[in-house]
Parts: C-alpha cells; sequence; structure tokens
C-alpha cells in the first residue's frame, strides 16, 4: 500500500508536526518580541539578541558550557573509537559488551546523576568543571559510540590485511587506511557527543559547583525568576547551535558511503 | 626443500574455533611452488584453498608444520614482513586513496625514493594499461578496471610470489575470458610466481602450469592440467573436472575387470575388489547394438556446435555421457538402442 494515497495521510501529518513544533516555533517567534513581559507581543527587535551578548553571567555560562562539551566529547570520542574497534572484532560476550556500552542510552538520567553526585561526595571529588567532564563523558561515550561502530561496520573488512599485505606494520595501517576512512565517523560521532553534553541540564545541575553554570542551569534558574524574553533568545541560540551541529553530524555520516 | 622452489608448505595443519567447536580447514597439507610456476589451488568453496592463501600471505597462522618463502622460514611472520603480495577477490582498493597513491603504497612503505616510487607506479600501471587512470579513485573505475589497478598494485613492490584469491570471480564472462589472458601474458612479462585460487576447474586448466585439486582440506592432487584432466587419482577430482563417466566395477586377477552387467575388459591394474572405472565422454567409442561393453538407449542429445553430447540410460540403470563428433556421418538418434565400447587406453581405474 503507498502510504501516500491514504486520503488523511496530510492531515495527520500537519497535525503531528504542528504538534512537535509549535512550542519551538512560539518560543523562537517570542525571541524577537520587543515586550519586556515575555508573552505579551508588540513589535520586532532584536534587542534581547544583544542583551545576552553583554551579559558577563550568561558568557560565563556559555563559556562553561562549550569547555564542557569540548572536553568531554573528545574524551568520549577517543573511548568510543577504542571501544568500536574493539568489538569490530570477534570475542566471546561481545554482545554483553556492547550493551554495557550503550547502557548510558537507557538508564534513567536523573538515577545517574543522583549516584555520580553521591559517588563524588564520597570519594571527596570537587564539583564543578571537571566533575561535570568526568560524568559527561560517561554518558556522550555511546552517542560517539554507533556512528563510529556504523561506520566500521560497512567498512571492508579487507582494507586492514591489504595494507599489512603492502607492508604497513599494524600502526602504519590503521594510520594510513583505517583512520582516514573512519574519519567522518568520529567527527559525526564528536558531534552527537558534543550537542549530548551541550545540551544536558540533569548532569550538570547535580555536579556543578559555585561558579561553574552551563547554559542549560542558567536557562533553569532565571526561570525561577520569571519568564522573560532573554531566555528565549538564549534558547533560540541553543537551538540553532544544536539543529546544524546533528545536521552536520548526519551529513558526515553519510559521506562517501 | 629444492631449490628452484619458491614457496614450500610443509605439513601444515589449521583449525578453526576451540575445543569440541573447533573444524579442522586445512589436514597436513605440504607443497612446493617452482620458480615462475602458475600454480592453481582448485577445489569447491570450504575444501580450504583460501585458508592456505591466507597462511602464504601471513592473515593466518598454522597450527602446525612450516611455510617458507625462498628458503626462509616464514611460519610466524607477519604479514607486512612477507615478500609476497595478495590481489584480493574484492579487490579492497584503498577507496580514500587516487589509482597511483593505491600503486605506490607499497612502495612508501618500503620508503623508496619519491622519485623512484614515481617510476615504479609509472612502470605497474603501464603493465595493465591504466596509466590514463593514475588520477582517479577507484570508485570511478569500472570493475574490470578496478581489477587491473589490484594487479598493479600487487605487483609494483615485485614480490616473490602474486597470490591471487579468486580475482575474477567478479567479472562477467567476458570479461573473465579477457582477464584470464592477460593474466598468462602479466605472469611472463613480470615473472614472478603466481598462486592463484579458484573453484572454476575450466580457468584452472587454462592458465596453470600446475594445479592442486582440494577437497575437505586436503590436497588430493597435484599435476598439470593434463594429468589432471586425463589421469585423475581420486574419484572426487575425476568428477569435479569436466564431465566423466564413473562405472562400479569388480577388480578380478589377472587384469580382468568385471562391470555389474556382466561384460569384461582387459585392463592393466593391481586393485582388488571394488574399484570405479573413470571414462570422459570424448573417450568412449559407439558401437551397434548388441556390441560393445554396455548396452544403452538414447535419452537425450545436447547440440554443443562442435560436437553431440549424448545421454544415454544404461540397461542396468544409471546413465552415461557421450561425446560424438560432429564430423562423425550417422548422428546417433534420439530413442535409438547403442552399444558403447570402453577402450582400455582411456579407462582409469579409481580405488575406493
Amino acid at each position: 500500500m503507498n502510504i501516500r494515497r491514504f486520503p488523511m495521510t496530510r492531515g495527520i501529518s500537519l497535525l503531528v508536526l504542528t504538534y512537535l513544533y509549535v512550542p519551538v516555533v512560539v518560543l523562537v517567534g517570542y525571541s524577537f518580541n520587543a515586550n519586556r513581559t515575555a508573552t505579551v507581543w508588540s513589535h520586532v527587535s532584536l534587542d534581547w539578541y544583544g542583551r545576552i551578548l553583554v551579559n558577563p553571567s550568561i558568557q560565563a555560562a556559555a563559556k562553561n558550557s562549550l569547555v564542557l562539551a569540548l572536553c568531554a566529547a573528545t574524551a568520549a570520542t577517543a573511548i568510543a573509537l577504542l571501544a568500536a574497534l574493539a568489538t569490530s572484532q570477534a570475542f566471546p560476550r561481545r554482545r554483553a559488551v556492547e550493551a554495557v556500552l550503550n547502557m548510558p542510552l537507557i538508564l534513567p538520567e536523573i538515577v545517574v546523576a543522583v549516584a555520580t553526585l553521591m559517588l563524588f561526595v564520597a570519594l571527596g571529588v570537587q564539583l564543578g568543571l571537571g566533575a561535570m567532564i568526568l560524568a559527561h563523558t560517561a554518558f556522550c561515550i555511546p552517542f560517539a559510540y554507533l556512528p563510529i561502530r556504523a561506520r566500521l561496520e560497512g567498512m571492508n573488512q579487507s582494507y586492514g590485511e591489504a595494507a599489512q599485505d603492502l607492508y604497513a606494520n599494524r600502526f602504519r595501517s590503521f594510520r594510513r587506511v583505517t583512520l582516514p576512512l573512519l574519519w567522518p565517523g568520529i567527527m559525526a560521532g564528536f558531534t552527537l557527543a558534543f550537542v549530548t553534553s551541550l545540551d544536558d541540564f540533569l548532569t550538570s545541575f547535580f555536579l556543578s559547583g559555585p561558579g561553574t553554570t552551563t547554559l542549560p542551569v542558567y536557562i533553569f534558574s532565571s526561570i525561577k525568576a520569571g519568564i522573560t524574553p532573554e531566555i528565549n533568545a538564549i534558547s533560540t541560540v541553543m537551538l540553532v547551535i544544536s539543529v546544524l551541529l546533528v545536521s552536520l553530524s548526519f551529513i558526515l555520516g553519510r559521506l562517501r558511503r | 626443500m629444492t631449490d628452484s622452489s619458491v614457496v614450500s608448505i610443509t605439513a601444515v595443519s589449521k583449525s578453526f574455533g576451540r575445543g569440541t567447536a573447533a573444524i579442522r580447514v586445512l589436514e597436513d597439507v605440504s607443497v612446493e611452488i617452482g620458480r615462475r610456476e602458475f600454480f592453481t589451488l582448485l577445489g569447491p568453496s570450504g575444501c580450504g584453498k583460501t585458508t592456505l592463501l591466507r597462511l602464504i600471505a601471513g592473515f593466518e597462522t598454522a597450527d602446525q608444520g612450516r611455510i617458507a618463502i625462498e628458503g626462509q622460514d616464514v611460519t610466524q611472520t607477519p604479514p607486512y614482513h612477507r615478500p609476497v603480495n595478495t590481489v584480493f577477490q574484492s579487490y579492497a582498493l584503498f577507496p580514500h586513496l587516487t589509482v597511483e597513491q593505491n600503486v605506490g603504497f607499497a612502495l612508501e612503505e618500503q620508503r623508496l625514493p619519491a622519485d623512484k616510487i614515481r617510476t615504479r607506479v609509472g612502470e605497474a600501471l603501464e603493465m595493465v594499461r591504466m596509466q590514463s587512470f593514475a588520477r582517479r579513485r577507484p570508485a570511478e573505475l569500472s570493475g574490470g578496471q578496478q581489477q587491473r589497478v589490484a594487479l598493479a598494485r600487487a605487483l609494483a613492490p615485485r614480490p616473490k610470489v602474486l597470490l591471487l584469491d579468486e580475482p575474477l570471480s567478479a567479472l562477467d564472462l567476458k570479461l573473465r575470458k579477457e582477464m584470464q589472458i592477460e593474466l598468462k601474458l602479466l605472469q611472463a612479462e613480470a615473472g614472478i610466481t603466481f598462486l592463484f585460487v579458484t573453484h572454476d576447474q575450466e580457468e584452472a586448466l587454462t592458465l596453470s602450469d600446475r594445479v592442486a585439486v582440494m577437497q575437505g582440506g586436503r590436497i588430493l592432487q597435484i599435476g598439470a592440467p593434463h594429468d589432471i584432466y586425463e589421469a585423475p587419482t581420486h574419484r572426487f577430482v575425476a568428477d569435479f573436472i569436466g564431465d566423466i563417466n564413473l562405472i562400479e566395477a569388480e577388480a578380478l586377477p589377472g587384469n580382468t575387470l568385471q562391470l555389474a552387467g556382466g561384460a569384461t575388459l582387459s585392463v592393466p591394474h593391481d586393485a582388488r575388489g571394488k574399484v570405479t572405472l573413470a571414462i570422459r565422454p570424448e573417450r568412449a567409442r559407439i558401437a551397434a547394438a548388441g556390441a560393445g561393453h554396455l548396452q544403452a538407449r538414447v535419452v537425450h542429445t545436447a547440440y554443443l556446435g562442435t560436437a553431440l553430447l549424448h545421454k544415454l540410460a544404461l540397461a542396468d540403470g544409471g546413465t552415461f555421457l557421450l561425446r560424438q563428433s560432429n564430423l562423425d556421418a550417422s548422428p546417433l538418434a534420439m530413442g535409438s538402442s547403442v552399444g558403447v565400447s570402453l577402450p582400455a587406453e582411456n579407462l582409469r581405474v579409481l580405488v575406493q
């Protein structure tokens, strides 16, 4: 059956899309609203975008978020790359290892966040950026792992053998053949991990120390003091960055297949 | 090991898997491959031919036995230290590198100076007539062109042995025939030992100086194509290569064989008890009905252009293939009764 011929397809699709995206569209729309009260429309203005550019606490939060996402995504990608290489070989209990690697996708984040907080406190780890990087790295691993693994899966197994047959030792073969072929997958994984860390609220909220607020945590705490159009503007910026990065990751993942 | 052998394999065994799940893939295989020889490993899939090739390339390690190349024991040597190169079934051309980068890959690993690499890459591409494609990427080439580049890449470092793992199986029939001739010419030009793996008996007979027929992890027979075809030593070899008739018989003393139908033949043999007689369809002779060693009826005739291939139903059951030249004045008619005589000099007596 051709689903396009189904009489209600267009109507239902529009309804679902509206349901999904109306809140986001409203938020983005109101970020261009000149009125101080976030819910009353007066006229179009870029004032709030100007405001967030000069607000020092937003800048500090943005910087923390970027440093955190960069460090966590880098570490997670490195670990994920090694894991993907290891799990591309057959060994006993490989499926179990893969399941454990992807566990953070399923575990309730609140539980992991609370558990991490308790562990860090018990161990005397100081809360703040360092603690957040450790925790973010852990839950970013599957996001980096999956695209790299998919790339490896689609790769001809004999490339590595061919390189070794042509006198490249294991390291040279990895550097000259496996790594270049894997690169789009690695970048896609890094980007996904980066976005995941950038958007995270729960873990950051529990582990942020004084002065190490991230953007999502800042947005949450500002909202407690009342919704301002400033929040709409920051949220829109984050939305745009996330969409761009995820699109980039998607494109990289499909590159030169 | 003799002086002229380039590859020397001695009592090699290999299993995959462990414990009770282990599968024996090679069983006590020994073979010597000579200098400048075109040597073919022939057998059905799962016979161990590819595993033997991979052992020589170094992608697998033998459980037992010894592999030597040019007198050097390489049994434990990793692939990147062995003076052999492989043409893979899938070609395995590096998709991110151009044709010339692919061909120069091994030369760069050998740390040759840049100008020397350029010359050698040029020579290798010229050998396979792919010079004008040097800057292309593998994805921009046809299957036949990729095949040539794979050959050039494996020949450029001038290996002692070129290993070819069913390299023609991905090509269509016409291209495959062309490449067979080219491979043969290329081998003569390069003066390198070729070790070729295939399941295609016709390809093996056409190309090879010598063929090793493999089954179930063992080499059954090694010989020139003519010997393998005309004088098979095993029932499997006889059956695997070309069309052949296998007839059960009883070996009696005094160089006599008795067929199931009662007819006797005088053939020199030293067997006792049950034997199998093998005869090619073109080696049996047509006799008048009632004469000859076997009585049969023509049930089907296939026109082959140069010949007719008759399928005969034997009087005591079973079928017999008989090839009749087109030059023969009186072709057999469908349904007619016919006698078949088995010239002693054309019969092979196979024990087991």
